[in-house]
């Protein structure tokens, strides 16, 4: 398969590449002080990186297309994917999800202050990416604005506590309310837009709101934020940081339990074929009488809900928030666990917020490639599968007995 | 005095600015949209890389101790061929693997395709503001109006209005630009008369990515100043600009960004500049309401 054709071939691309990097990768200017530093060595790191690359490039596309041929052959067999198989048995998955459970409920015991802030961030994570996933995954919107309904949810939860005192377990439910009032008053005019003007439109309004947090001062005290938001409590029991961080722990566990079973339900359910249906073919569907707008409106209220509420908690668990944590880049973090995980998958979604929110934590050295490798993962992700790792488990029904 | 006419030149002028460089900016956007209707997230990067790539040879001559006029056009000459090869191989890269996937898939690409070349020359150079020499000298007979107007301000107007007329010239007279427009009108028929598809949609992206990197030179060198950051705006900007123009619509994308260019010096004027990005985006979500096809844009119903 490596012949004499293929290394020419990626010793050109390796040789393109050095000459595209050169001035920005090997050049460095201080216009300040009129200095140039140049870093020779970058130049060895992006021919012999590119030179490797290009194989692997054109592996993977080639596997691609074999692929797609294979599966347009062979349509009627049934190949199970791993997931399926997984799903599939009884036998494995029931002891499966108790070994998780159980993992769940030792992890704050076990791990330490520090680990499990930091699983508390995935989780919010994993109810930012299913409530994405509503909108993005199952009816085929893409928001780039979602970062917007979290920050309604978490200055929700801010401003209500700092005027009238309101306590957390009022502010949910309203945070709640509020992201799906904002998704509704959002969705209702740019609905009708088609797909990428909707996601340019949905990024503006992401960009309206947190820009209207930081200037308008009287209202969301602008740049510096709002700070001593409380921790959630119960009535009665006052908890020091320690029990309550595993409160919020446990607090999340049972939220995304919750917002799994009902995104699971919704998807089997009548609103959710037609999210899927419209997501396929919009045309189609509404040749068959489906209510486009209506559909639209409850997966963006939908998805905006489980936003909002994850904001009032993420304020209740850093008890500080600013406009800082609702840039577009937020939005697209949440879009590239989706992306990763697989669109529509409940599974992939928990996959790729675990994958993307642990593993900066735990290779800090890496931290600083963080968005660069986030790219990265879209780009290649949509090139070479666009089902996302773990992909959604397609419905199919099969009529036994005609093939044979 | 509430009414000052000096002041409302002023604005005019500096509406007129970036209402050039817009124009330069969503050129690339609507002649890519134009021709494969996807929204190339990663032009503003483009015009960024360009101005970049200028101030690196304008840094590394002027230390070598070339003279400002010089350093201008080579500065310049580099950072049009580096754009153009970075838009090429964009497109190579990110968008041709996806020519046939849904929609989706290439916005998301582009997506992260932006990301990735903001964070690309984030580490590779600097996160902090990088002061952009002043390469354009000042011009001797606009001293007079010295107080209104800049000879960089002269430069922005006259070189955009010479792109403008190369470009027309190229799409409307030579070969490649009727190769364009078919292929922009019908892909497949394109291919059946002969037309190298392929070929089309690289030298649209070099053209596109060119008039980009021209913008950033010349905004660089305006402002003086630049980050990596400068990208993201300005191409939302420019698309906002596409946008209201009529997307794949060349005289509506300049049309549009002067527009922009104007409402937004005027209000930034006049009334308050906190909100000046906001106000971008809402007059973007308005038109797309009411008018999504643009102002000189065709609006087209959607088939079967």
């Amino acid at each position: 398969m490596i012949n004499l054709a293929e290394i020419k071939k990626s010793f050109l691309i390796s040789l393109w590449f050095v000459f595209l990097t050169f001035p920005i990768m090997v050049i460095r200017v201080n216009t300040i002080y009129d200095r140039v530093e140049w870093r020779w060595e970058n130049m060895l790191f992006v021919g012999v990186g590119s030179f490797f690359f290009s194989f692997i490039w054109r592996y993977l596309l080639r596997r691609k297309e074999l692929g797609s041929k294979n599966s347009q052959a062979e349509e009627t067999q049934d190949r199970m994917t791993l997931n399926q198989r997984i799903m599939g048995d009884r036998r494995i998955y029931l002891p499966l999800l108790a070994a998780i459970l159980v993992f769940a409920a030792a992890y704050p015991f076990v791990f330490s202050m520090y680990q499990t802030n930091i699983m508390i961030n995935a989780l919010i994570y994993i109810m930012l990416g299913l409530g994405i996933n509503i909108v993005v995954g199952l009816a085929g919107l893409l928001d780039l604005g979602y970062v917007a309904f979290y920050a309604v949810g978490a200055y929700t939860y801010a401003l209500l506590n700092y005027h009238f005192g309101l306590g957390f377990w009022l502010a949910l439910p309203m945070g709640a309310a509020m992201g799906a009032l904002f998704g509704i008053l959002l969705g209702y005019p740019v609905l009708r837009l088609r797909g990428d003007y909707l996601a340019i439109v949905t990024l503006g309004f992401g960009e309206i709101i947190r820009l209207v947090l930081e200037n308008w001062n009287q209202f969301s005290f602008g740049p510096s934020g709002i700070a001593n938001i409380p921790r959630p409590s119960l009535p009665g029991i006052k908890m020091n940081l320690e029990q309550s961080t595993i409160f919020i722990y446990f607090l999340m566990i049972v939220l995304v339990i919750f917002t799994i079973f009902v995104v699971n339900r919704l998807k089997d359910s009548r609103i959710g074929r037609a999210w899927i249906a419209l997501r396929e073919d919009e045309v189609a569907c509404q040749a068959m009488g489906i209510d486009r707008t209506k559909t639209k409106l409850t997966a963006f209220a939908l998805g905006a809900t489980w936003a909002g509420m994850a904001g009032v908690l993420f304020a209740a668990k850093t008890t500080f928030i600013n406009p800082a944590s609702f840039t577009i880049w937020e939005s697209i973090n949440i879009l590239c666990i989706v992306v990763l995980g697989g669109m529509g998958s409940i599974v992939g979604v928990i996959f790729g917020a675990l994958v993307l929110i642990l593993l900066p934590e735990y290779l800090r050295a890496f931290s600083e490639y963080r968005m660069l490798l986030f790219g990265f993962i879209l780009v290649t992700m949509m090139v070479f599968r666009p089902g996302g790792i773990i992909s959604e488990v397609r419905r199919t029904y099969k009529f036994k007995g005609l093939n044979e | 005095m509430f009414w000052d006419f000096d002041y409302f030149v002023e604005l005019f002028l500096a509406g007129l600015t970036r209402g050039s460089i817009y124009a330069l900016i969503a050129l690339g956007y609507t002649m890519v949209y134009g021709i494969i209707q996807l929204i190339n997230f990663a032009h503003g990067e483009i015009y960024m890389i360009g101005a970049f790539t200028a101030l690196i040879v304008t840094g590394v001559l002027t230390l070598m101790g070339w003279n400002s006029v010089a350093i201008l056009f080579i500065a310049a000459a580099v950072a049009l061929i580096y754009s153009a090869a970075y838009g090429y191989t964009l497109e190579k890269i990110a968008y041709k693997p996806l020519r046939k996937a849904p929609r989706l898939s290439a916005l998301i690409s582009a997506i992260g395709m932006s990301l990735f070349l903001q964070n690309y020359v984030l580490l590779a150079q600097t996160s902090d503001f990088l002061p952009f020499p002043a390469l354009i000298p000042d011009f001797k007979w606009l001293e007079p109006w010295e107080h209104i107007v800049r000879s960089s301000q002269v430069v922005i107007f006259s070189t955009t209005a010479i792109v403008m007329v190369l470009l027309t010239f190229l799409i409307k007279f030579t070969r490649t630009g009727k190769a364009m427009r078919a292929v922009s009108q019908d892909k497949e028929m394109a291919m059946l008369v002969g037309i190298d598809v392929n070929r089309v949609i690289s030298v649209t992206f070099i053209v596109g990515s060119t008039t980009a990197a021209i913008g950033g030179v010349l905004i660089a060198s305006h402002i003086g100043q630049i980050n990596f950051y400068i990208g993201f705006i300005a191409g939302i900007k420019a698309f906002v600009a596409a946008v209201l123009g009529g997307i794949g619509s060349i005289p509506g994308a300049v049309l549009g960004s002067l527009v922009l260019g104007w409402t937004e010096s005027f209000f930034t004027g006049y009334i308050s500049s906190d909100y000046e990005d906001v106000f971008a985006f809402l007059f973007l979500v308005f038109i797309l309401i009411f008018r999504p096809s643009g102002i000189l844009g065709r609006s087209e119903s959607e088939k079967v």
